[in-house]
This record gives C-alpha cells, structure tokens and sequence, in this order.
C-alpha cells in the first residue's frame, strides 16, 4: 500500500525541519517529546529543558483519533494547564502498564460500536499552551480522485469533525496548478470566519501549509487544531500520512521515518514478517496474511489479481469462516523464494487438525502466467512437498493445482509425479479449467 | 483514433529487456509483420551499438542508442515508447519523451512510481493528447498487429488464446495476469479480441477504463467489450455514465474483483495498491450491483463469468473470422557468432554491398577500385567525384622511396628471405603515429579547430598546450615557393570536382600563418588527404558525429595502409628479384656507449 500512516511526533519532527523554507513568517518552537515510559520522560527531561519548566500537555501517538474522547489526553491535574513532568511520568506508566480500551467512533461523546485493546506504547508529550478558543483553527489536504483538497476552516478542535459540511471551506487544486495558482485560490477562499486581524496569516500559513503537503509527498496532511498567534504557530494536534512510494526520494527530508502497526491490529506473526522481510529482498513479489489460521482452506496463488479471485471465490462458495490466508506470489520468483513461501504456509496449515475433523485443503491456483516460468516455480512447491508430506497427510490434505504459462506443462506434470509418488492427494488443472473452477472442485468433494 | 495500434506501429524500447523484446519479434514472426515491432531500445549504459534478436529462425539486428532523443530522431516513424525503467527513472524517461513529442502511446511498466510524479505524468501526457498505459502494466495488445512486450505469455498462449489475429472483443483490465486469463476465456467461448488493454494496478494510472472503452467503441472492429475492474476507485462510475448517457452503445459485460474485501476492515490489503475501498461505493459489491442496474452484463460471480461472456457473443450472432496462415517459431535456434553486412556469397554470384562482383569488376563496367571501396567500407554508392578522389589518394600515397621507415623495414625482411606476406607486413606494422599516421592526425585535429571555431591563432595556441606539432603541416624541404606537387593536384582536384572545400579552405588559412612564421610550414600531402578527406564526407552528408567515428575507427589510416601496400610490395618483389643477401648493419654507423651497471 502506498499511503502509510506516520505519527503525530514525526509529521511535526518533518514540518520543524522544513520550517523556514514553508512557514518563513512564522515561528514554531518545536517543543515535543516521543516517549515510551515515564523514565523515558525524565531521561529526555535532561536535554529538553522546557520540560521542567513548563506544564505539560501528554496523549498516546499510535495513529488513532478522538483521544480526548477516550479520556486520553493528559492536561490537568487539579485544573487545566498543571501537568508537571512529574505527573507526566506517572500517568504514562500508568497508561501503559496494562491494556487500554479505544473507541473509535463516538455519536456525540457516546462511544460506537467494539472498543480495540491494545497497549499504549508511544506517546507524545508537549508544552501546555494557553489560547483562546478564537485562535483555534483546522487545516487539512489530501488527494480525492485526481486532484488535490485543501480544507480550511476558522473552528479548530472537535467542533469541525461534527459540523463539517457548514464549517469547512473546500478548493481542490490540478495537479498542474503552479505556485502562483494555488496562492490565488487559497487567498480567494480563506473562511469567511476566520478573524480579520488574522486573515492575512492564515493565508500564508495555508499557502505553506500546502506547499509542504504537495513537495514533501505527504498523502494525507491534517493539523486540528492549529493555534495563531500573531506570527507564532502552534500546532496541538497533528495527522499524517506519506506516500511511500517516494521513499526513495525523500530519504532526507522525511528523515528516519517508522510505519508503525494501527493500534489495536494483532501484531504480525513471524511467520508473515519473514515473508515481508523475503518480498523486500526480491525482485518478485511474495505477499502473505493470515485471516483465520484455524480454517480449513489454504491458498498458495501466483498474481495479484488471480488472488483475489480465488479469495472471493471461496468467500462465495465456502463463506470466509473456511479461509485461513490470503497471499500470492508473481513477478517470476526464484525455485528457493517460492520453496520458501509453500513452506511457509504448510508450516502454517499443518499445525493443527480442522477442529470439524474435516480435511485440509490447499489451493495452488493461478492465472495463465506471462512469463513466469511455472515448472522453475513449481519445482519450489514440490522441494516444500518432500519436507511436509507427512505433515501435509497427518491433517489430511487435498491439493487442488491449476495453473497455465511458460513451461506450464511440465510444471503440471511434475507436481502431479512428486504428489502421486508421496502419496500426497492431488487433482492437477492447466488453462482448459476455468481459473476458479477448483474451487467448486475442492467444496463439492 | 479508434485502434490503438496497427501492422506498422513500430515502438522505441527503454531498457535492453532481451526476453521481452524476443517475445515481441516471436510475435511479429508468427503474424508476418512486415517489420520488426520494435525500432530501436534505449540503452543508456551500454556501449554497443545494436542487439541481435531471433526474428525467426533468422538473425536480425535493432539498433540501440544512449537516449531516448537520439533513438527518436533516427526513428522518427517509432511512435510508441515502451517504457521499462526501474520506478525510481521511469518518471524521468517519460516526461522527456513526452518533452521530445511525436510519441501516440507510451507504456510504463513500473511499479510503485511516487503518486505525485505518476499523477504530473499522466496529467501532462492527457494534455498533449498522448495515451498512456500503465503504470504497473503489463502493456496492450491489437492481436494481429502489434503486441506489447510479455502481455498474452509465451507465443503457444498467444495462439491458444486467439491473440495472433483480431477477434471481436475489446478487453481492459486492471490487472495483467488475469489479462491472459480472460484472453484464453474469450478464445474458448467466443471468438478472440479485436483490442486488449490492462491499465494498470497503480493508484494513478495514465488511460482509465473509460477512455479505452471510448476508443474501443469508435473502433469498428469490436463488436462487444469486457471490462474487469477492481475493488477501489470510481472509475467504473464513468463507465456507466457513459452507457447511461449513450456514449456507449456496444454491449459491455463487466466484473469487479475483489467482492471479499467486505469482509475485512481497511487493514487487509487484497491486490493491488489502487486496490481499496474508501466507502460503500468504492466497494466490487456495490459497483458490480450499480453496473447491472445500468445494463451492464454482470455475471453472479466471477465464476459464471465465462458462461455470460458466450451468452452475450452467441446473442450477437457475428460470422466467424477465418483463420490466418501464421509461421511457427522454430522451437531450436542457435545465434551466430559473427555478423556481415557487406558481403555476401551465398547466392549465384558473390556481392558487394548487394552489388554481383561482375557489376563492378569489369572496365566496361565504368567502375575502379574506388567504387569498390566505397561499396566494400561504407556500404554505399559513392559518386564518380569521390571515387576518383579516392582513387587520387590511394595512388598518390602508393610508395614514397626506399629511405622512408616502413619501406626500409620491408626490404630488410625480404633479405633475411622472408615471404612477401611476412615482408609485407613487417612494412605495414611500421604504420601509425610517426609513420603515416599524420592523415588521422591533420583530420582530427583540424576539424577539431574548425568545430570550434578556432581562429588560426587560437588553433596554433592549443596544440602548443596539447605539446604536439600540427599533424600535416611542415614539409622537409617544400615550400610555398618550392610546392609540392602531390599536393597541388590533390588540391586542383578537390577545387574542380568538390561541391565546397570548408575544412581545405580553414587549414589554407593556418598555413598562411605557419609559412609566416618558418617558410617549410606549409600544408603536406599527409595534412592534404586528411583534410579533404573529410571535405569529401561532409560533401556527401554524413553528420559530424559519423565522420568523427570514421577518424575515430582508423578509417583515413586505411587509405594509406592500401595505397602504401602496393609500394612496399614493390620493394619487395625488387628485393627478391634482385637476390639480395642478409643485410646487416655496418658496425661503424653505430655508436657504442656501454657503461657498466652498477650495484644498487
């Protein structure tokens, strides 16, 4: 996926370090702190000394919204605006010293639906900062269809998520639009709300804002609420996404950048992680997730579009409680990357019985290949054969192979002989079957 | 322009994709293109100058350039750029094209290109009208006229799967494996495609589905089209805009992969990065459902797919297409080891440069040694004015004495009873930069100041720094006033029979400048032929950068090599006639200064 989810710590670490070429007028003190404990706290207390010498404001930054709601942002102790470093500390280990409750949809301040439970592990600590309401503004841009969205409004903070369509004023920008457009148009559609006195710099902090949004490849870039005063910007609450695809290009400006886990997503298992780690060393693609490792219906199928046929496929026919994984492999992947991805899920698949007591089923499926070489490929899967045949019959396996491409034929035929010899039970289709037939094959036995 | 491409597109390749390209030629084999699909491949790194590729059980060869911008200029009828580079150029290779212009189509096969870049690019290829496909494709195909790269597989797929000759289908799809898989679906339960096009799994690609529909409907060979999307977007919207508003009039059978995703929440990616769903609408449920309500054919699942795609071309009741005579790749070819491309003798009668050695051996032919040259190391018909000069040359550089250190290297050999080859050759290995060698010198340095416009001075100032005298300049005893006579005809001719004189008339101008300085300076007969043999090209349009190549290659030194072999082997042949015994060196013309080395 291209867009990836940053934290609020890091979308303000990239914005400090472009500050002056984006936001020349303004000043930003960046004040804040990454933190995973209270001792982490003081420790950083020490070379941060503005932590001792100013109430602090402290919440979780692990990608979720609506922290006050969820009663986790810390910025009173007796009464707003008395956090000190100490109190800090203690409500962050305390915080994190067991598992939290998070909602993340609220009807007014009720919360919606399942909470997620998850360890709070990262939190951001920063300055409390005295404002008024009136200097409190929102500011987003993001990428709907083929064209850029800049949303503004003079009402920052929670009030804008819930009066959104009134509130917010919209301009979407071509791709082609030159500096000297975009300024325009901002200029022309600042909040009729925002006011007068701060007119003018809320159109160069947008004109800023935006410029840094477009050059620093940000996919999604967000600050609720923003606070102006005179020529010195706050920014209290920030959301970011990047485009990682440009990565590559970005190195220095994005600086030392993590893609951290949604809270309250079960964390990868090894086994997943280890074929992430194979797909970023390798030309070709191998992508693996578990759904449900207790079903019954294993895939192991090449490409990225014949995948999600076969999973939808057997979500109609067999319903999703029988999926186990979803994956694939394309893009001509080596004998040993694709022994290691089949080995990866026999390993997986043959862990445990069907509670049902039912027998397994894997799915090696696949499209008429353009030029992956099906019988290099193929002579991978049966390597992975030899080593979890017996493992493959303890859960009582039946394998359904249909597959087309260079070399298909042999391919076909070999993984047939390999199966038949071990005693491995198998059916073997090529391009005559239609690509999802062994589906209705495999359910009907 | 309602099909996509025809029997002479011809495409420029970015990248030295050998496999790729192969399959291609195997394709263009198979149909009977009249000429190879691909025109020229970019590649920026190497230093050959073509590669060769099987177009058959024949070898052909494609040329290869540096850039994009000189591979377009030479082929200026290539129209379509396939571009293969890494996601981290392929942005760069685009927009220069697009920069460059005359490009109908250009493929990205890239993956992961940054949104922004891929979102300029496709932007800035909408506004000059230029199709884009891709990014992250696998190409296009017009079955039975030009195919992209790899898409349809290997050529049995291609057969088996109706992608050697038009059918009457229009297919797009996002994704390119399951792009061969709905070929071979429509081979068997219809008749084959007219046109195909997987548009990509990036987020942002350049053509969506509308606009090959679109073209597709203007295109009169397809009758009914296909259309397989995606979970994620909206772009399907259009399509059933399009029906709606009577755009679109030819029947569409559709089907959005990816109904599953439902089930998970936004964390489980299922396919491709475009692949996604913000919201309801965006969802293959949802628009599979928003399809069939707009009079789209869509199936129940995927499944049934094949089933409807006959219903729908049965319905049709189209006559079927005939069967085209198509040649089959050999399946065991074996490249060749060497390559000739100026002679020929498997035919009746050996050729030169495709002309029978008859037609030029003979008087009555009107042609000398000249033509045959021209014919021989340049692969072409020069005219009589440059065939004579050459002629002039060879003549006049033929033998200059017994004294010069070539000849006296021959002659030595003959008398140590040598063979004429050995004695010959002991002759030419003297040839190069003291001996002879001033022809490619005066060339090169020459036209290196006229190039540059040096001014005569300026010329002088910068061979002093380079530390070397003025190849071609300087006589032992000739003078302006005492001239040498090899020159003045060389000269005479040149001003007679040449249309201009541009690199003759600047050194005239150097050497009214040295003969100022010291009397002997003058423009020799080496300095002459170099000079005018450059003239002569420029005369008979070659660009600078080929004329260049020949002084680079060693081209003018072959002048002097032919034309000095027919003095050394006169020498030779008067030594052995003359019976000479074993020369050896008179002791006294030698001076002995032997010390005695010392200990270190």
């Amino acid at each position: 996926m291209a867009q990836k989810a940053i934290r609020e710590y890091d979308a303000k670490s990239i914005l400090a370090r472009h500050w002056d070429k984006y936001f020349p007028d303004f000043t930003y003190s960046y004040e804040t702190v990454l933190v995973q404990n209270g001792a982490e706290l003081k420790e950083a207390a020490k070379e941060n000394a503005w932590l001792n010498e100013k109430t602090l404001v402290a919440k979780p930054d692990m990608l979720f919204g609506k922290r006050g709601k969820n009663g986790l942002v810390l910025f009173k102790d007796q009464k707003p605006g008395d956090v000190t470093l100490e109190k800090a500390a203690s409500w962050i280990d305390e915080k994190c010293s067991e598992k939290q409750e998070v909602y993340f949809s609220f009807d007014g301040d009720t919360p919606q639906g399942e909470p997620s439970v998850d360890m709070l592990t990262h939190f951001i600590v920063e300055p409390f900062t005295p404002h008024s309401q009136e200097e409190e503004y929102y500011i987003s841009a993001t990428c709907v269809g083929d064209e850029d969205m800049l949303y503004m409004s003079a009402e920052g903070g929670m009030e804008v998520e819930e009066g959104w369509d009134e509130k917010v004023t919209e301009v979407a920008f071509k791709i082609t639009d030159t500096e000297e457009e975009i300024a325009q148009k901002i200029r022309a559609n600042i909040p009729a709300d925002v006011a007068e006195g701060d007119k003018e710099n809320f159109a160069k902090f947008a004109i800023g804002f935006f410029k840094a949004y477009r050059e620093l490849n940000f996919a999604y870039l967000e600050i609720n609420p923003f606070v102006l005063q005179g020529n010195k910007v706050e920014l209290l609450d920030m959301v970011a996404k990047l485009d990682d695809t440009a990565g590559f290009m970005m190195a220095s400006e994005w600086g030392d950048i993590e893609y951290p886990t949604s809270f309250g997503m079960e964390e990868k298992s090894p086994e997943v992680l280890a074929v992430e780690e194979a797909d970023a060393k390798t030309g070709a693609s191998l992508k693996l997730t578990l759904l449900k490792p207790e079903a019954r219906i294993w895939t192991m199928v090449a490409g990225g579009g014949a995948s999600v046929v076969y999973a939808d496929t057997i979500a109609d026919m067999a319903g999703i409680d029988d999926l186990a994984n979803y994956g694939e492999y394309s893009g001509g992947p080596t004998t040993g990357e694709t022994k290691f991805y089949a080995e990866t899920i026999f390993d997986l698949m043959t862990r445990e019985p069907d509670p049902q007591g039912r027998g397994k089923v894997l799915i090696i499926g696949g499209a008429i290949a353009n030029f992956t070489d099906v019988a290099k490929t193929f002579t991978g899967i049966i390597q992975a054969f030899e080593n979890y045949q017996d493992k493959l019959k303890a859960v009582d396996t039946k394998i359904y192979v249909r597959r087309g491409g260079p070399n298909y034929e042999k391919g076909l035929k070999d993984i047939k002989e390999a199966a038949d010899r071990m005693g491995l039970y198998i059916e073997v289709y090529g391009p005559e079957t239609h690509v999802t037939d062994i589906v209705r094959m495999a359910l009907e036995k | 322009m309602s099909k996509l491409f025809t029997k002479d597109t011809q495409a420029i390749f970015w990248n030295n994709n050998k496999t790729a390209i192969q399959r291609m030629l195997d394709y263009d084999y198979t149909i009977k293109r009249e000429k190879p699909s691909v025109a020229a491949i970019v590649a920026p790194t190497s230093s050959n100058k073509f590669e060769k590729f099987f177009y058959g059980a024949d070898e052909i060869m494609i040329p290869l350039y540096k850039s994009t911008a000189e591979a377009k200029a030479a082929q200026p009828q290539a129209d379509v750029l396939l571009n293969f580079a890494s996601f981290r150029t392929a942005y760069n290779v685009t927009m220069e094209a697009l920069e460059i212009g005359g490009f109908k189509t250009i493929m990205i096969t890239a993956e992961g290109i940054p949104e922004r870049l891929a979102r300029t690019m496709n932007a800035k290829a909408r506004s000059l009208g230029v199709t884009v496909i891709g990014p992250a494709t696998v190409g296009a195909i017009s079955p039975g006229a030009f195919k992209i790269a790899n898409i349809g597989g290997t050529i049995d797929n291609i057969i088996n799967s109706k992608l050697h000759r038009a059918g009457s289908c229009g297919l797009v799809t996002r994704s390119g494996g399951l792009f061969n898989e709905l070929s071979n679906i429509i081979a068997i339960n219809a008749d084959g495609i007219a046109e195909g096009v997987a548009i990509g799994g990036d987020r942002f690609v350049g053509s969506v589905f509308i606009d090959n529909l679109l073209r597709m409907e203007a295109n009169p060979d397809v009758k009914y089209m296909i259309l397989l999307g995606e979970v994620g977007g909206t772009e399907e919207y259009k399509v059933i805009e399009a029906v709606k508003s009577g755009k679109i009039t030819k029947p569409i059978i559709a089907w959005c992969i990816g109904t599953i995703a439902k089930y998970y929440d936004s964390g489980v990616q299922f396919g491709h990065a475009g692949a996604s769903a913000n919201g309801e609408m965006e969802t293959a449920e949802y628009k599979n459902n928003a399809m069939r309500e707009a009079g789209i054919h869509v199936p129940e699942t995927f499944n049934d797919l094949p089933a409807k795609i006959k219903e729908v071309y049965e319905s049709l009741n189209l006559a079927p297409i005939p069967e085209p005579e198509i040649n089959i790749v050999p399946k065991v070819r074996r490249p060749k080891q060497f390559i000739c491309t100026i002679s020929d003798d498997r035919g009746e009668e050996a050729t030169y440069a495709g002309f029978p050695i008859s037609s030029v051996a003979t008087p009555d032919t009107g042609k000398g040694i000249g033509d045959v040259i021209s014919l021989l190391w340049f692969k072409k018909q020069y005219p009589k004015w440059a065939t004579d000069f050459i002629e002039t040359v060879i003549k006049t550089v033929a033998d200059h004495g017994p004294a010069v250190s070539g000849a006296h290297n021959a002659k030595v050999t003959a008398r140590a009873g040598k063979s004429v080859v050995e004695s010959l050759v002991t002759g030419l290995l003297t040839i190069g930069p003291r001996f002879g060698g001033a022809i490619d010198g005066a060339a090169k340095y020459f036209k290196y100041a006229d190039d540059n416009n040096l001014s005569p001075k300026e010329f002088l100032g910068y061979m002093k720094k380079q530390g070397i005298p003025i190849p071609g300049i300087g006589h032992r005893i000739k003078s302006l006033k005492n001239p040498d006579l090899r020159v003045t005809g060389l000269m005479n001719y040149a001003a007679e029979h040449f249309p201009s004189t541009p690199l003759l008339d600047y050194a005239r101008t150097v050497e009214a400048l040295t003969t100022s300085k010291k009397e002997n300076l003058i423009l020799n007969v080496d300095g002459t032929i170099g000079i005018l043999m450059v003239d002569m090209w420029r005369a008979l349009g070659y660009s600078e950068e080929e004329i260049d190549e020949f002084i680079e290659s060693g081209t003018l030194n072959a002048f002097f090599i032919v034309g000095r072999s027919i003095g050394f082997i006169g020498h030779v042949l008067d030594e052995k006639r003359l019976a000479m015994p074993m020369y050896r060196h008179p002791m006294d013309d030698i001076l002995y200064d032997v010390q005695k080395a010392e200990k270190i």
